[in-house]
């Protein structure tokens, strides 16, 4: 037959042709010949690039790689490690007393501690306009009015740039901008408490900024009485009391640098109104520059050609030299030349994009979870088509605590008393938090045995879970609900979940929630509503029974237990206070006091667990669970390893450019027989439809 | 005609300002400025103090609509309403609650948008109307009813379908284009390849039958049959003589959306990772930012006014009997 013969030449015609077609479905532009890029996303825009203004994580995956704080937490080791950054070595403590004299050690005389920084020399800023200077010296970019700027319509038209090195100044700069209230540091109450004179310089800017509306601030022409310059590149700083959680603060990008040149530069008139402002452009020593703003569609990072010297770490944590963290040690930073994150809003697409080799990291949704992964009787390990690409799995417990809260101010579950306690207990033992984790997380996570997750001082291993329903039951009859009833009324007892409302999973989760209340014959009644409402009740102390999660803000102890401290109760704080169950526990409050200006020496450890005792008896949480995550790194990708605190881990991590081409070109060829089929079947169509109208206009004339 | 188009300008006036207020109350009555501040300033460590500071600096601190208190600048013209509404008049939308210039955002947005909407647009109506035709020329025959099938069927297919199908189909199976993403330039191309295509089929279903309706309310006329007894040719039946005479109706649907082409397409820009103003409506409205979401409601009523406008200017082209007064 003859279309036998014509489907074999197309057969032949397609396979000799099809080894050789270029890649189609490529996303990226074309790549610099020679450069190492790494390829990333970002899911929601930044909402702030200031170092002083943000905090939150997403904008943290940007700036930590530009700004560098005085101190950094060590890439490998666990338990977090701080070591010096920018900084020869760590900061200097010394404790004074109120007539400031130097003390041996902290006691309760002390008054003042003072941090003494001695910063490296020689650390020179990205290339920026804001340095760019004319042959006598001045800046050259300066304008005066608005009409003068107006040629600068983007951040791109500012050609010349400059460079400076990095100096104490910058450092005290930056703190003294912690005080203009028109930035709103999200830590102020935190940093004026202890930092000494903070809030008169915000006094002193506020009453000049209300004489000279409109106008830039020079902050070097501000005192601040707890900063003193002692050269060019030492500093001390001064803070009310003893604080020694401050030092995990100095690893924050709320103490990076930001020189007064660069302020000046970002305060020139009609450059905001351009979106030209130290919030979209950040400015920095680190290893990496951002050379593309676009928060729409993407943001780049590209290596500093002025980054100093810094190397890769010389030694790991317990596993690292099998995992392959330690084959680069001792290799100057970072490795990666550009890294390019590109905006996207669905997961479908991002996971896609991993599967072909276009992006080179990928989390895990609930939607590809069965794709990515197995669960095994011995665990969870990646699926056989990860393995075949040679796909690595991350996982980390991060130092998070999500957890199932009562409001201790309402009426039924509240209360420190043995009725209130006895609910709330019996609560707990029924609520399995395993079994939540297994089907809701996919098995990420691990139920908690306090409020510290692992890796941070003070985690307990294990603690005494062994209860029955019938104790629950019983536990529940001694609250004066025998049954699941109101003992005096009768009434059956009906408890309420405050929530938001949320996806397609939340009809199951909420059928699951309502069967463990069900073990002990207690009615769940789930109270969704949206985000703001929720935040209303809470605020207001409305809700009964919630979710709630806490971050941490650094490794220690204190960052957890203060969500259990009275005095940071959320009702009436205003949306400040971290504790939303409103627990307030006087014994536990003063345990809180003596605890968290504590170094971490076995005392500390007495009385966390002291402190841990009391909230087993009094059960404020229900249940809770440390998150883990699942992160998927393509073949190519080399020393990831997730850190729970720090983003600035960019500069560690390396790719393998000639492997990345090879397996793209080998996962993406195009398939082009269902176009052809597809022309085929339109002229099959059109031919006989072609006839059909013949024949229509035949019978016509006809 | 210039008296009409004048006149329906000044129309515009009044149901602008009632869809500002509309939009401004819908908008306050689920989202406080306390909330607001809350969202932007993010999760953790907010204080009373810093949502204060925030309202403050943008100007939600007044009150809604009447300002009494005493010392206020003006009973209506010192509040919240007066100061992000009325300003929208002179097309100066101020800043987002981000701190972002909008009507910078809005002249970069726009271009990804029109470089989706405007091929789907000629496309979709081109082949719209041809496939609505060849069911008319092939009218009561196996064609029509099985045409007819397939368009009821893929008029009820949701977007999101085909476009979740079209990025597995083109962009993970047969690897042809890119799944989603977007660059500049000529570079647009291929990732304006599968967003158009699919806009294309999706709107098959519903634009044929559309059209098919009005064509074949034409079909039966008079000076079609006219044009038959002459030997005019069926496709130039089609053509030259059934289409002209069916612009009225045509024109009514598509004139309208022209304008608002610029708005780009929420589902379509979320999907494929377009940074158009249709993503950039819905990330207005995730971030609970009322600044971005009042600029893109006023926007989209005014380009909406000036296709009605553009209409009714349209009637008279295609048709000399309609004159406007």
């Amino acid at each position: 037959m003859w279309w036998r013969q014509i489907f074999a030449v197309f057969l032949a015609c397609y396979a000799a042709a099809a080894p050789a077609l270029p890649v189609l479905n490529n996303p990226h532009g074309p790549e610099e010949a020679g450069k190492k890029v790494l390829y990333s996303v970002f899911s929601s825009r930044p909402k702030h690039l200031d170092p002083l203004v943000t905090y939150n994580l997403d904008d943290s995956a940007f700036i930590d790689q530009i700004y560098e704080p005085p101190l950094e937490y060590h890439y490998l080791k666990r338990p977090y490690q701080l070591q010096p950054l920018t900084l020869t070595q760590m900061p200097l403590v010394e404790y004074l007393d109120a007539r400031g004299r130097a003390m041996s050690r902290a006691t309760a005389r002390t008054v003042y501690s003072r941090y003494t920084f001695n910063i490296k020399p020689g650390i020179m800023y990205q290339p920026h306009p804001a340095f760019a200077k004319n042959a006598q010296g001045e800046p050259v970019y300066q304008c005066a009015t608005a009409v003068e700027c107006k040629a600068y319509k983007s951040f791109s038209d500012f050609d010349a740039t400059g460079t400076k090195e990095l100096t104490a100044n910058d450092y005290i700069y930056q703190i003294k901008r912690m005080a203009d209230p028109s930035l709103q540091m999200p830590i102020w109450d935190l940093v004026s408490h202890y930092i000494v004179g903070l809030s008169e310089l915000r006094d002193d800017i506020t009453t000049l900024r209300a004489q000279y509306p409109g106008q830039w601030i020079n902050l070097d022409d501000f005192l601040l009485s707890g900063v003193e310059q002692q050269g060019k590149y030492q500093f001390t700083l001064t803070l009310r009391g003893v604080y020694p959680q401050f030092k995990y603060w100095l690893a924050f990008h709320f103490f990076a640098p930001i020189p007064m040149e660069v302020d000046r530069f970002y305060h020139q008139p009609g450059l905001a109104e351009k979106n030209i402002s130290l919030d979209f452009y950040p400015v920095g020593t680190g290893p990496y520059m951002m050379t593309k703003q676009n928060v729409n569609e993407e943001i780049v990072l590209e290596r500093n050609p002025n980054y100093h010297d810094d190397f890769y770490p010389l030694e790991g944590d317990k596993g690292d030299l099998e995992k392959g963290l330690l084959k680069d040690v001792g290799k100057k930073l970072p490795f990666i030349d550009k890294v390019s994150f590109r905006m996207e809003n669905e997961a479908i697409p991002i996971w896609t994009k991993f599967l072909q080799g276009y992006y080179d990291r990928s989390g895990i949704s609930s939607d590809s979870f069965d794709q990515a992964v197995n669960v095994t009787v011995e665990g969870i390990g990646l699926s056989e088509d990860m393995q075949k690409k040679g796909v690595r799995l991350n996982r980390s417990l991060d130092p998070a605590t999500y957890y199932l809260g009562f409001n201790m101010l309402d009426n039924v579950v509240g209360g420190l008393d043995d009725k209130h306690r006895k609910l709330r207990q019996a609560i707990a033992i029924a609520y399995d938090q395993q079994e939540y984790i297994s089907i809701f997380n996919n098995g990420r996570g691990e139920v908690a045995n306090s409020p510290i997750p692992p890796g941070i001082f003070g985690y307990r291993i294990t603690k005494d879970k062994n209860h029955s329903i019938e104790e629950a039951k019983r536990l529940l009859a001694e609250a004066g609900y025998p049954g699941g009833r109101d003992a005096k009324t009768g009434k059956p007892l009906v408890l309420n979940l405050d929530t938001t409302t949320g996806g397609n999973a939340d009809s199951a989760r909420n059928t699951w929630l309502m069967k463990q209340f069900q073990k002990i014959d207690v009615q769940l009644n789930i109270r969704a509503t949206d985000y703001n409402r929720f935040q209303e009740k809470m605020e207001k102390g409305n809700a009964q029974i919630y979710f709630w999660g806490w971050f941490a803000d650094y490794p220690d102890p204190e960052n957890f237990l203060f969500l259990l401290y009275g005095p940071n109760g959320r009702v009436g704080s205003g949306g400040s206070g971290v504790n939303s169950s409103n627990y307030n526990n006087p014994q536990y409050n003063v345990l809180f006091d003596q605890m968290k200006n504590m170094e971490d020496t076995p005392q500390r450890l007495a009385i966390i667990q002291n402190m841990l005792a009391i909230v087993d008896r009094d059960v404020p949480w229900a249940s809770a669970f440390h998150p883990q995550s699942f992160v998927l790194n393509n073949a190519w990708v080399s020393n990831y390893k997730p850190h729970g605190i720090s983003k600035a881990n960019l500069k560690y991590q390396n790719i393998d450019e000639t492997l990345r081409q090879q397996k793209r070109a080998e996962w993406n060829q195009p398939v082009l027989w269902p176009l052809i089929c597809f022309m085929a079947f339109v002229l099959i169509v059109t031919i006989p439809g072609y006839r059909a109208y013949q024949r229509r206009l035949q019978r016509k004339i006809q | 005609m210039t008296a009409y188009i004048i006149r329906r300008i000044l129309y515009a006036f009044p149901i602008l300002l009632g869809v500002n207020i509309i939009t401004f109350a819908l908008f306050f009555m689920v989202n406080s400025p306390d909330q607001m501040a809350q969202v932007q300033l993010g999760i953790k460590h907010i204080t009373p103090e810093a949502i204060q500071n925030w309202k403050i600096e943008r100007g939600y601190d007044k009150p809604l609509f009447i300002n009494s208190r005493p010392g206020s600048k003006g009973y209506f013209s010192d509040t919240i309403f007066f100061d992000k509404s009325i300003r929208l008049f002179l097309f100066d939308f101020g800043k987002s609650d981000e701190g972002r210039a909008i009507a910078q955002d809005i002249s970069e947005r726009m271009w990804p948008s029109l470089a989706v909407q405007i091929p789907v647009f000629i496309i979709g109506l081109t082949v719209n109307i041809v496939i609505a035709l060849l069911v008319v020329m092939f009218r009561a025959s196996i064609f029509e009813l099985s045409a007819m099938v397939i368009c009821v069927a893929m008029f009820s297919i949701s977007g999101v379908f085909y476009i979740i199908g079209g990025q597995f189909l083109f962009g993970k199976l047969w690897n042809l284009v890119p799944i989603s993403g977007y660059l500049h330039g000529m570079d647009a191309i291929p990732f304006l390849i599968l967003p158009v295509i699919i806009g294309v089929i999706s709107g098959i279903g519903g634009g044929t039958r559309l059209y098919r309706m009005i064509f074949m309310n034409e079909i039966h006329r008079d000076y079609i049959r006219t044009a038959r007894a002459k030997g005019v040719s069926e496709l130039g039946v089609l053509f030259k003589h059934l289409l002209p005479n069916a612009m009225i109706p045509i024109l009514t649907g598509i004139v309208v959306i022209i304008p608002s082409l610029f708005m780009g397409s929420l589902l379509m820009e979320s999907f494929f990772g377009i940074p158009g103003l249709g993503s950039y409506t819905i990330d207005g409205i995730q971030a609970q930012d009322f600044s971005i979401v009042r600029s893109m409601v006023f926007l989209g009523s005014v380009l909406y006014i000036l296709g009605l406008i553009l209409t009714d200017i349209s009637y008279t082209l295609v048709d000399p009997r309609v004159r406007l007064s």
